[in-house]
């Protein structure tokens, strides 16, 4: 029995934790790049989830009905951030009460046009053995740990890369060494978006979607990246890590929601001992490290 | 009228509601805001007791978004989280006043309730302002305890979620709150349909001069040091660690009384006070009225329900579309929201109308926010 009960610690977990990261991981791009917080990153996988299950209903298979949510939300990133976002840039507060009201504007414009339900998807690949769930929860995971992975090469490994982490790390010097900074901004804001939509779109088989579908995603993202600190790719891992770990725990024992009300305390005391997320700390002992040698 | 001279006796009651801090110190101000408030007390006799019911909900609101213009426009704590008190407190009332539907249990509810909100706000501001968290995490943190409420609100539908008569209710909400009543024993008031209209908008005149008094005070000036440049302001000596928690807590202690008063006038209380785009409610009037006008917050949060409430009636379902992009709109346009920028109009006005040289009032400083 023991070893059942720890396959199931392993697959809650595993759920867990892949919800955590492609929850995140939009928010967390265009948080650690821009220092923005989105506040319409719920209605950007939104529009992910409208756009698979509708082209899933017009009978496109479902791994292209996946790819029509991506690049369909990195497209509407990408005018968003033409239109609206980069009047605000350096106005932190600002950009955050403006996408606010695009949020509210979103959710309210989906009622209105597609009404309170939309088709669903069923869940692709049938059950586990052994353990409770679908096997369609491991492929999540296995896509999670591929855009971690699939982020770190862009960022470390591409031109790219080099140029958007040489702006957020100093926006003059950057631009007065030839990056095109707005671009980069802009570019980035798209892959942010992009990867909002891929959670909504990976998630439109197993959540039921409604225009309140993106709010779903929130609190996890917004813990996670308030937990995880600036840095985009350790914080995220490290704050999905932690937070998955304790919600799966507890889960296991005292079930879903009394695992989820763990995993805030476990995310209150985290900001409480480590005011600027896990990579702050990570940061502030690689300095002191240094001043010892 | 004599108002007219700053020499004469009223000019002494003025005094301590004046100050760089706020705008409208003229005696035409005072005057107009006399009026304003004789109108909104006209109300109920004008358009009948209908108006009062749906005008003290306005009231309520009213109160929270002054709530949040305080601790944002002039202490620079921007929380997205002000409707997490306000509803504590609405809850806190019910449970109370369910349980002990006395006249002296209802003035204890009352008392309760603001005590409740009070404390939870002093609570999570100790725990952000004394743990060091800043900036955006402060404005995630309390928007995600508002979400959080709002789940476990919505998951208290079974039996066993209830305090001795009072059933949480989960979605469906707590009903049967009963009206707000003040008294000991056998003497004492309850408070009806009319008087509860007068009760909102005296609690929300009252608030107003509060705040004006507190925020051209030393401590006020403190506040807004804090605002601008809080290195700095600490460098001064000032415990600005301790301003900003006294200032989330009594924003956490207006927000609750607005709750109580919204929740009595209902009667009524669910967990759509704590979602998102109840949340939202409240950073939309403070941006749209100006965060730094804590008269301008009220005004646009009565106008902006007036019309949601009218777009409501007609069956109309743009109402958030709209709200949604006048905040949009507004941020992109006007950063500083509409109050100051009438405000600088007006100051514009009289300094072409009047070439003597007088010393021109600062404008109201607006760009904080980018910090």
């Amino acid at each position: 029995m023991a070893g059942a009960g720890l396959l199931n610690f392993g697959f809650e977990f595993v759920e867990i934790f892949a919800f955590i990261v492609l929850a995140t991981v939009g928010l967390a791009v265009i948080f650690g790049m821009m220092g923005i917080i989105n506040l319409a990153h719920g209605e950007f996988i939104l529009v992910g989830a409208y756009a698979t299950t509708f082209a899933f209903a017009a009978g496109a298979p479902l791994p292209l009905a996946m790819l029509t949510g991506v690049v369909l939300t990195a497209v509407y990133g990408l005018v968003l951030e033409r239109l609206i976002i980069r009047h605000l840039y350096g106005r932190l507060l600002d950009s955050m009460v403006v996408t606010w009201g695009i949020s509210l504007v979103m959710i309210q414009l989906t009622r209105i046009v597609f009404g309170n339900t939309a088709p669903g998807i069923g869940i692709p690949f049938g059950q586990l053995p052994i353990v409770d769930g679908p096997v369609y929860y491991l492929v999540l995971a296995v896509v999670a740990v591929g855009v971690l992975g699939g982020l770190y090469a862009l960022f470390m490994w591409t031109d790219f890369g080099i140029r958007a982490r040489a702006t957020m790390q100093d926006e003059a010097t950057a631009r007065s060494m030839g990056v095109d900074t707005d671009r980069m901004y802009m570019s980035t804001f798209a892959v942010g978006s992009g990867l909002a939509g891929l959670a909504g779109a990976l998630y439109a088989p197993v959540m039921t979607i409604t225009p309140e579908y993106g709010t779903g995603f929130l609190i996890e993202a917004f813990v996670a990246v308030v937990v995880g600190g600036a840095s985009v790719l350790v914080g995220t891992v490290l704050a999905s890590g932690l937070l998955g770990t304790v919600n799966a725990a507890v889960t296991n024992v005292a079930g879903t929601f009394m695992g989820q009300v763990a995993m805030l305390i476990a995310a209150i005391v985290a900001i409480r001992l480590m005011p600027d997320g896990i990579t702050g700390l990570l940061a502030d002992w690689r300095e002191n490290r240094g001043e010892g040698q | 009228m004599s108002v007219d001279s700053s020499d004469g006796p009223l000019a002494a009651v003025r005094r301590p509601f004046e100050g760089p801090n706020t705008m409208g110190n003229s005696p035409a101000f005072w005057l107009g805001l006399a009026v304003a408030v004789a109108v909104l007390a006209a109300m109920p006799v004008l358009f009948g007791l209908y108006a009062a019911e749906v005008g003290a909900v306005f009231l309520a609101y009213a109160l929270l978004g002054m709530s949040l213009a305080f601790i944002w426009g002039y202490c620079g704590i921007l929380s997205f989280g002000q409707v997490a008190f306000f509803g504590v407190a609405g809850y806190a009332f019910g449970i109370v006043a369910i349980n002990v539907a006395t006249l002296t249990g209802l003035t204890v509810a009352l008392i309760a309730s603001i005590a409740v909100s009070t404390v939870f706000a002093a609570a999570l501001g100790y725990f952000m302002f004394y743990g060091g968290v800043r900036d955006v995490y402060v404005t995630i943190l309390t928007l995600v305890v508002a979400l959080v409420l709002y789940t476990f609100m919505g998951q208290t539908a079974g039996g066993e979620w209830a305090v001795g008569d009072a059933r949480l209710g989960g979605f469906n909400g707590m009903s049967g709150v009963p009206d707000l009543a003040v008294g000991v024993g056998s003497t004492g008031v309850e408070i009806g349909l009319l008087g509860h209209y007068y009760v909102t908008l005296g609690a929300l005149v009252a608030t107003y001069l509060g705040l004006r008094a507190l925020v051209n005070s030393q401590f006020g000036y403190a506040m807004v040091a804090t605002r601008e440049d809080e290195d700095r302001t600490a460098m001064f000596g000032y415990d600005t660690t301790f301003i900003k928690l006294v200032v989330f807590t009594i924003g956490g202690a207006i927000a609750g009384l607005g709750g109580v008063l919204f929740t009595t006038q209902n009667n009524y209380v669910d967990p759509s006070v704590f979602g998102i785009t109840a949340a939202a409610l409240p950073v939309v009037w403070a941006s749209v009225g100006g965060r730094t006008s804590l008269l301008g917050t009220v005004g646009a949060a009565l106008a902006i329900q007036f019309v949601d409430y009218r777009l409501a009636l007609s069956g109309s379902e743009w109402a958030l579309v709209l709200i949604g992009s006048l905040l949009v709109i507004v941020v992109l346009l006007m950063p500083e929201g509409v109050a100051p920028r009438l405000h600088e109009y007006v100051l514009e006005y009289r300094e072409d109308a009047d070439p003597s040289p007088v010393p021109r009032e600062p404008p109201a400083a607006t760009e904080e926010v980018s910090d």
